[in-house]
């Protein structure tokens, strides 16, 4: 290369600036202020700094320990819906629209994705009307079918909310690994499925041996996404069940009790503080599952697929 | 060869498949916007049945028409979205060019700074966003709202784009150095018609949040005038809640733009997803 | 031409606005009353501005649910209106105290309103209040006296009467007797407890003695409200569990329930849905002759941002929210939001009416977990949404909820700690 080594390399200084000074002031400033408060307290309108005190409030107090341990285990639980239905479901529409001979391929991968493209506010108002024991329509399409004993107000009974809203996610969101699994689909080069073929490797057997592995990758990059996604979902859960993750909180996740914590909710007063606390300790989950991915699975597939 | 991967019978239950879910991915527009077009009564009696002569009423959308400037909201959403997805493309090309081209101190450093947004949710410096926007009497206005989902999309645009940009071969950008080309030009001319595919799956993955987002508008801009269609839609909900005509009215003009939108841009779309694999 | 004269038109438009602003001093209010906009807009703000030129008004509500987490951002950051509605009680002392409300002992319209009145604006000793009261809401139950007619029942005064009428409703089979779902939690703690509680804890009597130590949530007066409750969940809707407030609403105003446990700000709402006639009756007495008591809570009060540049104006337009004037204003414009002021209104909604009578035949009292007692965490009045949402679908018992509740009380709360 043809750079002198002292001088700076201008070039460089300008591609970065715009994204790093922009990140930086909105974002990475904003979210530091935040978490510096976690270290903080209120004590007769002073603040000062308490050091780890709200963590031990958090991990040692039942009253808060337990509602963060429910809505972790809640926010695995979501998380594990989503990898189990969405993705299954993501792949195998991928697998059938690749077909080279399918038609109205694209009108398919359109309808597909509509859901993905509405906002919460549509998604929760929809689904609570269809799964409305009142309004009717679940009710009246289980009975026409003759299965109107399998329904239930599944989003009001603790057992089932849960897993109600993470179906609703994955309808609205298997979109996008449909997409980025067809466009993995698509780069396999043909030579190497006519190489398959010649050896007899066809249909069914052919999509395990060759095409599966070779989107290894892509499916590792839709789960980190899925990953953060989840555990920083909020929206869906506010949307259909308030702030106050009903029914009893069985379908709390880390974002909505971050939000109840930091902002209040009704009467209960907001706790910038506290909920520094939460959003910190939020934070760690997910740059720990970030670390997995990274150093544990990432560079595993990529020396598999080499 | 193409026809020995593919039966008669595996065809029919593929399209058999794709029919259930696109079925299942329709069935809750299609619910609010048949409902849209009914009557009170009607929508309660048979919420599936289609609108007809008897049962067919706009009056929820004379309430919607009356009570909000839809037209403007969707202006207002267009404006955010888009201009959101130029400075995140832009700004976001840029750097990851820097990380994935040059060798400098740092390099690395810098890249895991960058990478460190993905993971955590902007909401959470709300205050200090708001103080800050409001220092700069940015508050009610769509550059606030542009700035923030800049912000937030960067990161992800980062890492994906100098994930892509790494596999841009060096030949191309040597031979383009030793035709005098400049470093910005290889970077305008060579590289990024290069990582279309990437640069549309970024577009993707950030226009959604940012269309659908309710929190920032609700904060940073919840002005009439600069009120974005999610929020104005969220807010026509918040106060006609029992009027489902209304309701479903509002929702179904929230949704038909962005299906517009859609239909006409989902070719490009996924060609832009799939591009890099046709070729 | 068209073109140049649209241009024209706008160019005049905002020089207009320019001259106008001039002069005018522009005040935003902060509400969470959003079902209120046209209201505001067309009734009560035209009022005030025809009485004083010069003061432009604007009200700019946000969806209730948000409206404590956005107010306080904009405070904080420095962007919220002139004028704030307050939130009863804890969430607008926590305002005053914090320096975001202004202090308005001093302004002359506060005359027009008794202790009681003020209470849930003022600090605890009384010395200072910061929010002029504008409406209390009641609770009671609603029915549909069509539904009454035909099937032959009355409107029941006692607990036993009251659930004779859901039997009778219940065994006819054309109507769903009553409408509450469990989904959306505050509707079984305010339209439930809050509603049929006070008659059980002798009101104000009651609510004093908890905050004061010398009662526990475990007491029979405070069990018994959720032991009446556990015997709801039979005469609610199929799948109560997931039916959310909206969907009560509906159920009732179709026509498809008989009976709605309610609060009176439902009146104009339902006025505009309900195709049949409609009565209501007050929280049924545990046993005949027993004195009854309603909840009248004070709920909505106004305050002026203590950041304002239109200190003066502000102050204007409160003292004419404390006039007689704006109460009969407001108190027609929305039926079923009671003055607190102490001028006679005139109420014309037979159904506003109606509510607005038991405040001669029985004491009233405000909602039991509002004042001091959800200052801590847990939080008493979102541990009773939840309590009372589970003791109603029957997982949790009477028995259990109340001691859940007062361990959670006690464990921040030093009254209680005896």
């Amino acid at each position: 290369m043809s750079e002198s080594r002292p001088r700076i390399r201008w070039h460089i200084v300008v591609f970065l600036a715009p994204a790093v000074l922009v990140y930086t002031a909105v974002m990475i400033l904003p979210l530091f202020d935040t978490l510096r408060l976690a270290l903080y307290d209120e004590v007769e309108g002073e603040r000062v700094f308490v050091g780890l005190a709200n963590f031990r409030i958090l991990f040692g107090d039942p009253l808060w320990s337990d509602a963060f341990w429910n809505a972790l285990a809640n926010n695995f639980w979501f998380f594990l819906i989503h990898m189990a239905v969405q993705n299954p479901i993501g792949i195998a529409l991928a697998a059938i629209l690749s077909h080279p001979r399918l038609r109205f391929a694209a009108l398919y991968r359109s309808a597909i994705f509509i859901p993905t493209i509405l906002s919460f506010v549509i998604v929760g108002f929809a689904w609570k009307l269809i799964l409305s024991p009142i309004w009717g329509i679940a009710p009246g399409m289980l009975d026409a079918i003759g299965l109107r004993s399998l329904f239930a107000p599944w989003l009001g009974r603790e057992e089932t909310a849960l897993t109600t809203l993470a179906l609703i996610s994955v309808w609205q969101f298997v979109g996008i690994p449909m997409m980025l699994i067809y466009a993995a689909l698509l780069s396999i080069p043909e030579e190497i499925l006519e190489a398959g073929e010649c050896d007899g490797v066809t249909g069914l057997s052919a999509f395990w041996k060759i095409k599966l592995p070779l989107i290894l990758p892509a499916i590792g990059i839709i789960s980190i996404l899925t990953f953060v996604g989840n555990f920083n979902a909020f929206d869906l859960i506010y949307a259909a069940q308030g702030a106050l993750a009903g029914p009893d909180f069985s379908t709390d996740i880390l974002g909505t009790l971050l939000y109840r914590t930091f902002f209040g909710f009704q009467l209960q007063l907001g706790d910038p503080h506290m909920g520094s606390a939460v959003a910190s300790a939020m934070f760690a989950v997910i740059l720990i599952g970030v670390c997995i991915y990274l150093f544990g699975i990432q560079t595993r597939i990529r020396r598999y697929q080499l | 060869m193409p026809a020995a991967r593919q039966s008669p019978l595996n065809s029919f239950a593929a399209h058999a498949a794709l029919i259930a879910y696109t079925l299942i991915a329709l069935f809750p527009v299609f619910v609010i916007v048949i409902n849209s077009f009914k009557s009170r009564q009607a929508i309660f009696r048979e919420p599936l049945a289609l609108p007809d002569a008897e049962s067919f009423s706009l009056i929820g959308y004379q309430t919607v028409m009356k009570q909000g400037d839809f037209a403007l909201y969707f202006q207002n959403s267009l404006i955010v979205t888009l201009a959101s997805l130029f400075f995140i493309l832009l700004f976001g090309a840029m750097a990851a060019f820097a990380l994935s081209e040059y060798r400098f101190r740092g390099n690395l450093l810098m890249g895991l700074y960058l990478a460190l947004g993905i993971m955590i949710p902007i909401r959470i410096g709300t205050v200090a966003i708001l103080q800050m926007m409001v220092a700069t009497g940015l508050v009610n206005t769509l550059w606030a709202l542009i700035l923030v989902y800049t912000a937030q999309g960067l990161p992800l645009a980062v890492f994906i784009l100098s994930e892509f940009m790494r596999q841009v071969s060096d030949d191309l950008k040597n031979a383009g150095r030793i035709d005098g080309l400049s470093e910005y030009r290889i970077f305008f001319r060579l590289v990024v018609p290069l990582v279309r595919p990437a640069l549309a799956t970024v577009a993707v993955f950030n226009m959604i949040p940012i269309w659908n987002d309710l929190w920032f508008p609700l904060i940073l801009a919840p002005a009439e005038e600069v009120k974005t269609l999610t929020l104005g839609s969220q807010v026509f909900i918040g106060q006609f809640v029992t009027d489902w005509n209304a309701v479903l009215s509002a929702l179904s003009l929230a949704i038909l733009p962005v299906l517009v939108l859609y239909v006409i841009f989902s070719r490009q779309l996924i060609r832009g997803l799939t591009s890099g694999a046709v070729k | 031409m068209t073109q140049r004269s649209l241009v024209g038109a706008l160019l005049a438009s905002t020089l207009l606005a320019g001259a106008a602003q001039a002069q005018d001093v522009t005040l935003t209010i902060e509400s969470w009353r959003n079902d209120d906009l046209s209201i505001w807009q067309d009734q009560i703000i035209p009022a005030f501005e025809a009485e004083h030129p010069g003061i432009k008004v604007n009200f700019a509500p946000s969806a209730p649910a948000e409206y404590n987490a956005v107010l306080n951002s904009k405070l904080d950051a420095g962007s919220a209106g002139d004028l704030i509605t307050c939130r009863p009680f804890d969430a607008s002392l926590a305002l005053y105290e914090g320096g975001k409300l202004a202090d308005l002992s001093d302004i002359e319209g506060m005359a027009n309103f008794s202790d009681v009145a003020k209470s849930g604006w003022s600090t605890d000793d009384g010395a200072a209040t910061y929010c002029v009261p504008m409406a209390s809401v009641i609770h009671g139950f609603i029915y549909n006296r069509d539904a009454f007619a035909e099937l032959g029942l009355e409107e029941p005064t006692t607990v036993d009467e009251f659930f004779a009428v859901l039997d009778a409703i219940k065994e006819d089979g054309s109507y769903i007797p009553m409408a509450m779902g469990t989904n959306d939690q505050w509707e079984a703690a305010t339209m439930g407890y809050q509603n049929i509680g006070p008659n059980y804890w002798k009101g104000e009597e009651g609510r004093q003695a908890l905050i004061e130590g010398k009662a526990s949530l475990t007491d029979p007066e405070w069990v018994e409200p959720y032991a009446q409750l556990a015997k709801w969940g039979d005469y609610l809707g199929d799948g109560f569990e997931a039916q959310t407030y909206p969907d009560s609403q509906n159920l009732f105003t179709l026509g498809r329930a008989a009976i709605y446990p309610a609060g009176s700000w439902e009146i104009s709402g339902f006025n505009n849905l309900a195709d049949f006639e409609m009565g209501a009756f007050p929280p049924p007495v545990p046993a005949e002759g027993d004195g009854c008591y309603i909840s009248d809570h004070t709920d909505i009060g106004i305050g002026m941002n203590a950041a304002t540049e239109h200190p003066d104006a502000a102050k204007t337009f409160l003292n004419w929210v404390a006039s007689p004037e704006f109460a009969t204003l407001y108190a027609n414009a929305l039926p079923g939001f009671f003055p607190l002021s102490d001028a006679a209104v005139e109420i014309e909604d037979p159904l506003a009416q109606e509510f607005a009578s038991w405040r001669q035949e029985c004491e009233s009292t405000i909602r039991s977990t509002y004042q001091i007692l959800s200052r801590g965490t847990p939080n008493l009045e979102n541990e009773t949404w939840n309590a009372s949402a589970q003791v109603v679908k029957g997982a949790e018992s009477p028995e259990d909820a109340a001691a859940r509740l007062q361990e959670g009380l006690s464990g921040w709360y030093e009254p209680q700690q005896q």
